[in-house]
């Protein structure tokens, strides 16, 4: 298999565990894997990405054009990345924006709403709520494992659902591991419905 | 077995395939997961220690070679520079065991001061230097680092650049046979004391010594040569080598030339791979290194060739490369095709900025505010320095008026006086920086009767770098319990005679704090101390109640990012909020409750 996955967020949003356990799972399933994180000042609410190149690479960041599909924890995060989608990938995004401290300060009305547009307009996506999704676990702390879930679901991962699941009781403290089997699930559902 | 490890858990497991003996290290970011790595996997017998700064693990690596051990030194390229008077005296004394220096650069830069390159101190030095390009190389290539350190006795340089560190790969059954047996340390003044005739005739010793090593070099199997035999070819080290490998790719028939050891030059490999090549590009980041050494390689040996990449403006002169920026620059060179590229965002709605800011519920936050608020209205400067707390600088805070590098808040603080003695002059400082070199800086405010307020925001870790212990904390690497070194009798011992310690979330006794020191001549200390939200969990949530005339002074003053307008109307992040209460101290209508027991609740 040959796939590169671009993950993207806010610092502070769970992209790093999201990126390893699709790490981890493609070399469960028997395919050489290559990664890459930002770590240091950026994490501190900066925009953050993850590459995961699945199969044969060189470099670690994934080229622009090149990635089958974008994880965007964040709607502005998602436009910010576009440039490293092929043509025929896939964007995963949430709609709720995470409002950087200047935009708090300037109250310029940033809410997402217009970059969501922009990538209905331009590239195959699917929309999904992180509160809507995550209310029935009481936190959107669990985004980062329903979204994976969407992604499984979507049938464009090309991971199955039972080997990202297995990794998940793996990297997950056992108390929580329930809470985000079922965000995982949650997201699978929300991932399957989706035809597109 | 594979292990999927991070580049600095590559050199790391590498490290211990060698035999290390001893591990010391200062965090750094891209370089701080080395250290952490060592301690996550066996290593019975291994000496691991956080050194309370660069110098400190250098001189600590180097006795232990001197002896015969195996030992490894990690940092950040700028903590190149603090240790850099040990490093510069050791490449004239040599060590016995095998020493490799691991000094991460950071091309962007993207979490450092300078865009400095290690190639350029290895030269400086006259010591070799080795530099991998992936994490998988980085696993082998330490290895030989040990092995040709020993060889030459000599200390070596090993310098991954951050994508090689951050990158993950897989490293397919690393060794790890428990440390390296070694003789001991014999005595031998002649040897081991470092005096003007030894360097005059070391200095002649490592100067042939390094032609013998370039020799050495020249068969060494990362420098190599692949591709065709085009006439135009292109050279390249590092991660850089990754990214025109990716293009490349499908043009075999270009000659690609990777060298792993840009010192000591191997002339013998160069001058061999570089025949028939009418034209060169170099490709490489920070300096133009490789591309001088290439002309002065032609000059040398009367080379007909044209050498392109950073002097001459082909490749930029700063910032990191990419695979995109490197194919566009392989593809104007050799006149190829363009990469495919995916969307074009020029259409894109205005993005966003997003600066690092401090996080939600930060102490820092309210020890910048108390101060900015008892400062208020009078002249005052403020000596940041270099820790999360460098993010103080950001608006609507703006406490951060100078940031050097590490300790140097507190001397800059003392110079700002000595030039304005109207002004009440601030030095921040985080506790790691207060160890790693505050304190002298603290030494000599006193000794030279300086007016200053020292501001100690001792958040009980080292934040930036990812939560390392530090001398402060009563915990090492030995996973040993030990006694704290307490910050505030450290300050008494130098003799600063004003120390007060408060709780930074507790806004009215902080700004008194730094109004009672205001007042007060010489060295005053105020220790703010709270610790990292990041290893303390939360107190609660604060929530806002009816009472809110959406005002929002609490957005205005303290820039918190779990304060946040929702349909114009200000808003908690439950999600972020850490319940710090320093916004419900602000309110002028006590809008701001918190549902924990301190300060700040509806009245």
């Amino acid at each position: 298999m040959k796939k590169d996955i671009l993950i993207c967020g806010v610092g502070g949003q769970g992209t790093v565990l999201a990126s390893k356990i699709i790490a981890a799972s493609a070399m469960d399933e028997g395919s050489a894997v290559h990664s890459a994180e930002t770590i240091g000042m950026a994490q501190r609410g900066g925009s953050v990405t993850s590459h995961v190149r699945i199969g044969e690479a060189y470099a670690p960041l994934i080229p622009q054009g090149a990635a089958d599909m974008i994880l965007a924890f964040e709607p502005a995060e998602a436009v910010r990345n576009l440039g490293y989608l092929k043509k025929d990938g896939i964007v995963i995004v949430n709609r709720v924006p995470v409002k950087p401290v200047t935009e708090s300060l300037q109250d310029t009305g940033y809410d997402g709403t217009e970059m969501i547009a922009y990538l209905q307009k331009k590239c195959s996506c699917i929309v999904i709520d992180a509160e809507k999704i995550c209310a029935p676990f009481g936190s959107s702390r669990y985004f980062n494992i329903a979204i994976l879930g969407v992604a499984v679901g979507s049938g464009r991962l090309g991971i199955s659902k039972e080997t990202v699941l297995a990794e998940l009781e793996k990297r997950v403290p056992s108390k929580y591991v329930e809470t985000n089997k079922a965000a995982f699930y949650a997201g699978v559902e929300v991932g399957s419905g989706k035809t597109l | 077995m594979q292990e999927y490890v991070m580049g600095n858990g590559a050199i790391a497991l590498g490290a211990l395939a060698a035999g290390v003996n001893l591990v010391s290290g200062y965090p750094g970011t891209p370089s701080s997961e080395i250290v952490e790595t060592i301690s996550k996997y066996p290593h019975d017998g291994v000496h691991l220690e956080w050194s309370v700064n660069e110098k400190a693990a250098m001189e600590v690596a180097a006795s232990a070679a001197y002896g015969g051990a195996r030992t490894m030194v990690t940092m950040k390229q700028v903590g190149l520079n603090v240790a850099a008077d040990p490093l510069m005296s050791l490449a004239y004394v040599g060590v016995k065991g095998g020493m490799v220096v691991v000094s991460a650069d950071d091309p962007g830069p993207i979490s450092s001061q300078t865009e400095q390159d290690t190639r350029r101190f290895a030269d400086f030095a006259r010591i070799p230097v080795f530099d991998p390009s992936s994490p998988e190389e980085a696993y082998e290539m330490i290895q030989d680092a040990f092995a040709y350190s020993e060889k030459y006795k000599t200390p070596v340089l090993f310098r991954p650049t951050t994508r090689v560190c951050h990158a993950y790969a897989s490293i397919e059954n690393p060794a790890n046979n428990g440390p390296k047996a070694y003789d001991g340390f014999v005595k031998d003044s002649k040897k081991w004391v470092i005096f003007p005739r030894l360097s005059y005739m070391n200095h002649a010793m490592i100067e042939q010594r390094n032609v013998e090593i370039g020799k050495d070099f020249s068969t060494y199997k990362w420098n190599r040569v692949e591709g065709g035999n085009s006439r135009k070819a292109v050279i390249t080290s590092g991660i850089s080598y990754a990214y025109a490998k990716e293009y490349l790719k499908d043009h075999t028939d270009i000659k690609l030339i990777k060298l792993a050891t840009a010192y000591p030059l191997p002339e013998d490999f160069l001058l061999q791979a570089l025949e028939g090549v009418e034209e060169l590009l170099c490709v490489e980041e920070l300096s133009p290194y490789i591309e001088e050494q290439i002309l002065k390689l032609a000059g040398k040996h009367a080379l007909s060739i044209k050498v392109s990449g950073k002097l001459d403006g082909k490749v930029p002169a700063s910032g990191e490369n990419s695979s995109n920026l490197v194919a566009d620059i392989l593809s104007e060179f050799l006149g190829t095709e363009k990469l495919v590229r995916g969307y074009d965002g020029s259409d894109a709605p205005s993005l966003p900025m997003r600066p690092p800011v401090l996080c939600a519920g930060c102490p820092h936050r309210a020890s910048f505010y108390a101060v900015k608020q008892a400062m208020k209205g009078k002249k005052a400067y403020f000596c940041g320095d270099i820790g999360c707390y460098t993010l103080g600088n950001a608006m609507p805070l703006d406490m951060v008026d100078t940031c050097l590098c590490m300790g140097a808040g507190i001397t800059m603080a003392q110079g700002f006086h000595w030039i304005d003695g109207e002004g009440t002059c601030f030095g921040f400082v985080g506790d790691s920086t207060f160890f790693a070199s505050g304190m002298t800086g603290v030494v000599n405010a006193v000794y030279n009767n300086a007016d200053m307020i020292l501001c100690v925001l001792d958040n009980s870790t080292t934040a930036m770098t990812g939560h390392q212990p530090h001398p402060g904390i009563g915990r090492n690497m030995m996973g040993q319990f030990v006694d704290k070194v307490d910050i505030a009798k450290v300050l008494e011992g130098i003799g600063v005679h004003k120390i007060i310690t408060v709780n930074p979330l507790d806004l009215a006794a902080s700004v008194a704090a730094v109004q009672e020191c205001d007042k007060l001549p010489g060295v005053k200390t105020i220790i703010f101390k709270s610790p990292c939200i990041a290893i303390s969990k939360p107190d609660g949530k604060c929530r806002i109640s009816e009472q809110c005339i959406n005002c929002k002074k609490c957005i205005r003053e303290i820039g918190c990012p779990a304060l946040i307008t929702v349909d114009g109307n200000v808003t908690i992040d439950e999600n972020l909020c850490t319940g710090c209460g320093l916004c419900s101290q602000i309110c002028p209508v006590h809008a701001i409750g918190d549902d924990t027991q301190k300060g700040g609740a509806i009245s």
